[in-house]
C-alpha cells in the first residue's frame, strides 16, 4: 500500500473536476481551429463553475457545428439543421429561461444559409452565446468559399474571391446586439476571457472567432490561415474578466483601464494597448470598425458591450420559470371560463 | 381573376316552384372591402336566432379592396350545412358581376338588386326585386360625417329588404346587429335605422315576396357560431399550449391571432402580470417550426399554424423532429395550391404533403377535424399525442372550416389531465441507470423515454442529432444501427394507429357500398348519402376518417365493403392514394369522388360522383370527377 494517496483532482467553485466538463472525442482534422475553441469552452464553463446540466449546446451543420459533441457531455446537445440553429435555440430558451445556451455555428452556417435566422436571433436578443467558428470556407463540404471570405483570398486551387465579405460583427452591432466580440483560436488567453464574459452576459453574445481550416484554407493566399491571422491580429485591448464570485478589488495593474460592470456583479476590465477604445460607445465602435475594414485590419477583442439590454423573454412578459412543469392549474382556464367564452359566441 | 363564380357553360335547372320553408341558399355579391361582412353575418345570425340551422361561406378574393366577393348563406331545416351549388336567392350589389351573376342564375331565382344595375335587361325568367339602395341610403346618412359611411350602410338596407321578403323576424335582426356591433351604440343605431328603412321600402313596394321563407324552429338552442380557427385556438388554450409561433398566411393567421387574444384574457396572472405562454411572430415558417422544435425539446407544449406554402418550407425541420423524436404540433389550414394557387379558396390538398412530410422515409399522424367542436377537441388531442409519441403531429383543417362561421355544438370541457408522455425525471434516471437509453425501446411500443434539459442527474443528458444515432444517442453510421432505429420509428407509427382519434361509422345494415369522407368533405358527403338513398335508392354506409395512420376499426370497415367512394377536395385523390398504400389488398375497391375548384364541397357533386361510379346516369360538373383509377 502506498503511503501517499493521489492528489484529489482540482475542482471548481461548485466542487466539480474539469473532467465533468469534457465531451466526446473530436473527429475533426488534427490541428483544426475548431478544436481550440472547444477546449476553451470546457475551461470557461469549468472556471465559471456553471452546472453542466443547466447548459444546452446547439448547432447547425458543418465541422464547427459538430463540436457541441466534444464538450460538456453532461449538458444537453442539439445538432439541428443547416443554418437554423437560431430558431431551435429561441424555442428552447423561451421554454426554459433557467438554461444557459451556447450555440456553435460556422461561417457557412451563419453567413449564408442561416443569415436570416442569425439576424432575427440577434434582433430578439435571445440569451445565447453564439459562436461562429469562422474559417472562410465550407469545411464539411470540402472547401468552397463562404460569405466571410475576404476579397482577394484564394482557394487551394487558386480561385480568387472577388465578393465583399459579410462582417458578422458589424452586422450584429447594427442589429443592436449587446455583446459583440471577435477573436482568434490562436489567441487562447483573449478567447478565454471573452468566453467567460459571454457566459456572464444575459442576452445574445456574438463571438466571431477566426478558426482556421487546416485542410482547406490554411495555405499561402488565404486570409483565414493561422499564419495570416497571427501576423495581422491587432487586439483592441487586453481583457480581464472578473466573475461575480471573485474579489473585484483585486489589484489593478497600472495603465489605462476601463471597467464595465455586468448586472450579476461580474466586471470586464479593458486595458488599453495602443489605441484608445471605448467598447460601450457605439459611435466609436462603428467608426473604428469602418476604418479597420478599409485598412484591412484584423481587430480582435470585445468590440461592443451593452450589458443591460432587456432579453426577449422579458419583452414577451413570459413567466420567469421554466414552462414545462406548468400544469392544468396554471394553464387550463376553468369550466366557467369556457362557458363564458362560448356564451360570447351565441 | 374571373369576375364571377358562375360556370361559363352551366345550365342550372329551374328553382323548385312553390313556397319553401327553411330550405334555401342565398348569395350576396359585393365588392371586397365594402363592409358587407357585418351585414352578411347579421343575416346569418338572425336566421340562427330563429332556431333554423344555418351556414355561411365567404367566397372572397385575394385582395383587400375592390375585387368581387360572394357570401352564401344556407338555411336548412334538416341541418345540412354544406355549400349548396344551387342558389335560390341572389343579392346583387356589385356592378362588376351583376350581369354575369344574373345570366348564370337558374330560372325562377329570386334576385334582390341595386335598381341602377337594371338586371331586368338580361333575364325575364327571374323573380326581380329592384331596390334603389344608393338613394335610400342617403336618407339615413344625412349628417355630413355619415356621407363616407354610405357604401357600408347600404349593406344593412339589403338585410332589411331580405328580412321582409323572406320572413325573418326584425327583432332578431336587431338583436343580431347589436351583437355584431357590440360596444358601438352609434353604429348600432345607424345600422338599425338602415335595416328598418329597407324593410319599410320592401313592405311598401313588393306585394309578392320571395318563395323561400324563414320560420321559427328550435334546432339551434345552446349552439354557438364560431370559426374553426378560433375553436382550434381555444383548444390550444385549454390544451395547455405554452409556446406558439407563427408567420402570417391566409387562411391560418386568425388561429394564432385568436390565440393571442384568448391568452391575453386567460393566461396572464393578475397578481404578477406575467403570462404562462410565449407567443412569437417568427421571421418565416422555417423559424416558426424551428422554435416549436426547440421549445418541444425543452419540454414546452408548442404549436405553430400555417398553410401549404409554410408546410413546404418546414419540411426539413419536420424530418428532423421525426428522426430526433421531438414533439411538435402543426396546424395546416389548407388552401388551394400548388404555389400561391388560389390563396383565399379552400382545398384538401396537403394530405400527402403532411402525412409523408420530409425527405427520406417518414410518416406522421395527421388529424382531420370536420367541425369547430373537433378543431377544439383535436387541438388538445394533438398536443397530447405529440408529447406521447414524441413526434410531429399535424392537424389538417382548411379555409372553409378555419375561416367561415359555423354553427356548432358547445365544446365539452376537457377535464382529462394533460398527457405529457414518457419523460424521466432525476429519480427515473436513477432508477433506470444502466438500462435507459434515449432511443431505446424499453416498452416495446416504439416510444422511447426522454429527459428534459436541466434535469438534475449526471446521467440525464443526451445528445440530439439529425444524423444517424444509436439507442444511446451516440453518433453512428452503422447500417444495422440505422435500420434498427427506423424500424423502431415504424413501430411507433403502429402504436400511433391505436392512439389517434378513431373513425366515426354510421352503417345501414346490409349495404355493400360505403362512402368515406374526412374533414370538410363530411358535410357534402352525408347530405349526398341521404339524397342518394331517398331519391336514387342507393344505400351507402358511412365512415368519417378522423386521422392517419388508419386506425384498425377503419381498416375493418374498409374490409367490410365491396366498394368505397372516397370523397375529397383535391385533384389527385390524395387520401385514396394513401388508403391504397395502407391497404394494397383492398386497392381495387376504392372509387374516387372529387371536387377541386376551390369552393367548399357541395352534395350534388358527391351524388353525381357516386352515380357515375355506379355507372348510372348523372350530370357531370366540370370540376367534379369520379373514377376508379384516380392518380
Ligand atoms: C440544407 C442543406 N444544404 C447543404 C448542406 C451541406 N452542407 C453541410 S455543411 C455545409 C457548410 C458548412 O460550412 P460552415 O458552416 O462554414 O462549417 P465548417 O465546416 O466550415 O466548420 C454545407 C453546405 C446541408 N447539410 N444542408
Ligand atoms: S475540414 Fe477544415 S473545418 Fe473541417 S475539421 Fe478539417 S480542418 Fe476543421
Ligand atoms: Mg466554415
Amino acid at each position: 500500500m502506498s503511503a501517499t494517496a493521489p492528489a484529489p483532482p482540482k475542482t471548481n467553485r461548485i466542487g466539480l473536476p474539469k473532467a465533468d466538463y469534457e465531451g466526446g472525442k473530436s473527429t475533426l482534422c488534427l490541428g483544426c481551429g475548431h478544436d481550440v475553441v472547444t477546449r476553451q469552452l470546457v475551461t470557461a464553463f469549468w472556471e465559471m463553475g456553471i452546472e453542466p446540466r443547466r447548459v444546452v449546446k446547439l448547432s447547425g451543420i458543418g465541422c464547427s457545428s459538430k463540436t457541441p459533441a466534444y464538450f460538456l457531455n453532461r449538458a444537453w446537445g442539439f445538432n439541428a439543421v443547416h443554418g437554423r440553429m437560431p430558431s431551435v435555440a429561441t424555442g428552447a430558451m423561451l421554454a426554459n429561461s433557467d438554461l444557459i445556451g451556447v450555440g456553435v455555428s460556422g461561417d457557412g452556417d451563419t453567413a449564408s444559409i442561416g443569415i436570416g435566422q442569425f439576424v432575427h436571433l440577434v434582433r430578439r436578443n435571445i440569451p445565447l452565446i453564439y459562436i461562429v467558428e469562422n474559417n472562410g470556407v465550407y469545411g464539411l463540404t470540402k472547401g468552397q468559399f463562404s460569405a466571410t471570405a475576404d476579397v482577394g483570398s484564394t482557394l487551394k486551387g487558386g480561385t480568387v474571391n472577388e465578393l465583399l465579405p459579410i462582417d458578422l460583427c458589424g452586422l450584429a452591432i447594427e442589429l443592436g446586439c449587446g455583446f459583440v466580440a471577435r477573436s482568434f483560436s490562436g489567441d487562447m488567453k483573449q478567447l478565454q476571457a471573452i468566453l467567460q464574459a459571454a457566459i456572464a452576459h444575459r442576452g445574445t453574445a456574438v463571438l466571431d472567432v477566426i478558426s482556421p481550416c487546416v485542410t482547406f484554407n490554411d495555405h499561402e493566399g488565404s486570409t483565414k490561415s493561422y499564419k495570416y491571422a497571427k501576423d495581422h491580429e491587432e487586439p483592441l485591448h487586453d481583457i480581464g474578466f472578473v466573475p461575480f464570485f471573485e474579489d473585484t478589488l483585486a489589484e489593478i495593474p497600472p495603465g489605462e483601464v476601463r471597467e464595465v460592470p455586468f448586472p450579476d456583479g461580474s466586471v470586464v476590465r479593458f486595458h488599453t494597448v495602443g489605441r484608445e477604445y471605448d467598447p460601450t460607445d457605439k459611435d466609436v465602435v462603428l467608426s473604428t470598425l469602418h476604418a479597420s475594414r478599409k485598412a484591412k485590419e484584423f481587430l480582435t477583442g470585445i468590440l461592443y458591450l451593452e450589458p443591460e439590454k432587456p432579453s426577449f423573454g422579458r419583452l414577451l412578459n413570459t413567466v420567469d420559470e421554466p414552462l414545462h412543469p406548468l400544469g392544468e392549474d396554471r394553464l387550463r382556464p376553468s369550466r366557467e371560463a369556457l362557458e363564458a367564452i362560448l356564451e360570447s359566441y351565441r | 381573376m374571373p369576375t364571377t363564380l358562375a360556370q361559363p357553360d352551366a345550365r342550372p335547372a329551374p328553382v323548385a316552384s312553390g313556397t319553401r320553408v327553411n330550405d334555401f341558399s342565398l348569395q350576396v355579391a359585393t365588392a371586397n372591402g365594402s363592409g358587407s361582412q357585418t351585414a352578411n353575418n347579421v343575416l346569418m345570425r338572425a336566421i340562427f336566432q330563429m332556431g333554423v340551422p344555418v351556414s355561411g361561406k365567404n367566397l372572397f378574393p385575394s385582395n383587400i379592396q375592390g375585387l368581387p366577393t360572394w357570401f352564401t348563406i344556407r338555411a336548412n331545416r334538416d341541418g345540412y350545412v354544406a355549400r349548396k351549388r344551387e342558389l335560390d336567392v341572389l343579392i346583387l350589389m356589385n356592378p362588376e358581376t351583376a350581369e354575369e351573376d344574373a345570366r348564370a342564375a337558374a330560372p325562377g331565382t329570386s334576385v334582390i338588386y341595386e335598381k341602377k344595375l337594371a338586371v331586368e335587361r338580361f333575364r325575364d325568367d327571374l323573380l326581380l326585386f329592384p331596390v334603389p339602395f344608393s338613394e335610400l341610403v342617403v336618407k339615413v346618412t344625412t349628417k355630413p360625417e355619415q356621407a363616407k359611411l354610405r357604401k357600408l350602410i347600404a349593406n344593412m338596407i339589403y338585410v332589411g329588404v331580405a328580412s321582409d321578403l323572406m320572413g325573418i323576424d326584425p327583432a332578431e335582426v336587431e338583436k343580431a346587429i347589436a351583437k355584431q356591433l357590440k360596444g358601438k351604440p352609434k353604429a348600432v343605431e345607424l345600422n338599425v335605422a338602415a335595416m328598418r328603412l329597407g324593410r319599410e321600402y320592401s313592405g311598401e313596394t313588393f306585394a309578392e315576396k320571395i318563395p323561400c321563407r324563414v320560420e321559427r324552429m328550435d334546432a339551434t338552442a345552446g349552439k354557438v357560431i364560431i370559426d374553426g380557427n378560433a375553436a382550434a385556438a381555444l383548444g390550444c388554450l385549454f390544451g395547455g399550449a405554452t409556446v406558439c409561433t407563427w408567420y402570417p398566411i391566409t387562411p391560418s393567421s386568425s388561429l394564432c391571432e385568436s390565440f393571442i387574444d384568448f391568452c391575453a384574457d386567460h393566461r396572464v396572472d393578475p397578481a404578477t402580470g406575467k403570462a404562462s405562454v410565449a407567443i412569437v411572430q417568427a421571421e418565416d415558417e422555417i423559424a416558426a417550426i424551428g422554435m416549436v422544435i426547440g421549445a418541444g425539446w425543452a419540454g414546452a407544449r408548442a404549436f405553430t399554424a400555417t398553410s401549404g406554402p409554410g408546410i413546404s418550407l418546414m419540411s426539413e425541420f419536420i424530418g428532423l423532429a421525426y428522426y430526433t423524436e421531438v414533439p411538435a404540433v402543426v396546424f395546416d389550414i389548407q388552401r388551394v395550391g400548388p404555389s400561391t394557387g388560389l390563396p383565399t379558396r379552400t382545398m384538401q390538398g396537403d394530405v400527402v404533403l403532411c402525412h409523408y412530410n420530409s425527405h427520406g422515409d417518414a410518416k406522421h399522424p395527421v388529424l382531420f377535424p370536420s367541425s369547430p367542436e373537433e378543431c377544439f377537441q383535436m387541438a388538445g388531442e394533438a398536443l397530447d399525442l405529440a408529447e406521447e409519441l414524441q413526434a410531429p403531429v399535424f392537424v389538417l383543417s382548411d379555409l372553409d372550416l378555419g375561416m367561415n362561421n359555423w354553427m356548432a355544438d358547445p365544446f365539452t370541457y376537457p377535464d382529462r389531465p394533460f398527457r405529457r408522455g414518457k419523460v424521466l425525471d432525476a429519480e427515473g434516471v436513477e432508477r433506470l441507470k444502466g438500462v435507459w437509453g434515449r432511443y431505446k425501446d424499453l416498452d416495446g411500443d416504439g416510444i422511447p423515454w426522454r429527459t428534459l434539459p436541466g434535469t438534475p442527474h449526471p446521467l440525464a443528458a443526451y445528445f440530439t442529432r439529425g444524423s444517424g444515432h444509436t439507442e444511446m444517442a451516440g453518433y453512428s453510421e452503422k447500417p444495422h444501427d440505422y435500420v434498427k432505429n427506423v424500424d423502431r420509428l415504424a413501430r411507433k407509427l403502429e402504436t400511433a394507429r391505436r392512439m389517434v382519434p378513431g373513425p366515426v361509422i354510421d352503417d345501414r345494415p346490409g349495404s355493400p357500398l360505403g362512402v368515406l369522407a374526412f374533414g370538410t368533405s363530411h358535410q357534402g358527403a352525408v347530405e349526398a348519402r341521404d339524397r342518394l338513398a331517398a331519391v336514387h335508392g342507393v344505400s351507402l354506409d358511412y365512415m368519417r376518417l378522423r386521422a392517419l395512420p388508419l386506425a384498425p376499426e377503419a381498416r375493418a370497415w374498409l374490409e367490410r365493403h365491396e366498394r368505397v367512394f372516397v370523397v375529397e377536395q383535391n385533384r389527385d385523390a390524395q387520401l385514396l392514394t394513401i388508403l391504397r398504400d395502407e391497404c394494397p389488398d383492398l386497392a381495387t375497391r376504392f372509387v374516387s369522388v372529387r371536387q377541386y375548384d376551390g369552393l367548399p364541397l357541395d352534395a350534388t357533386t358527391v351524388v353525381e360522383g357516386v352515380l357515375a361510379g355506379l355507372g348510372r346516369e348523372a350530370g357531370t360538373a366540370p370540376a367534379a370527377a369520379a373514377d376508379g383509377g384516380a392518380r
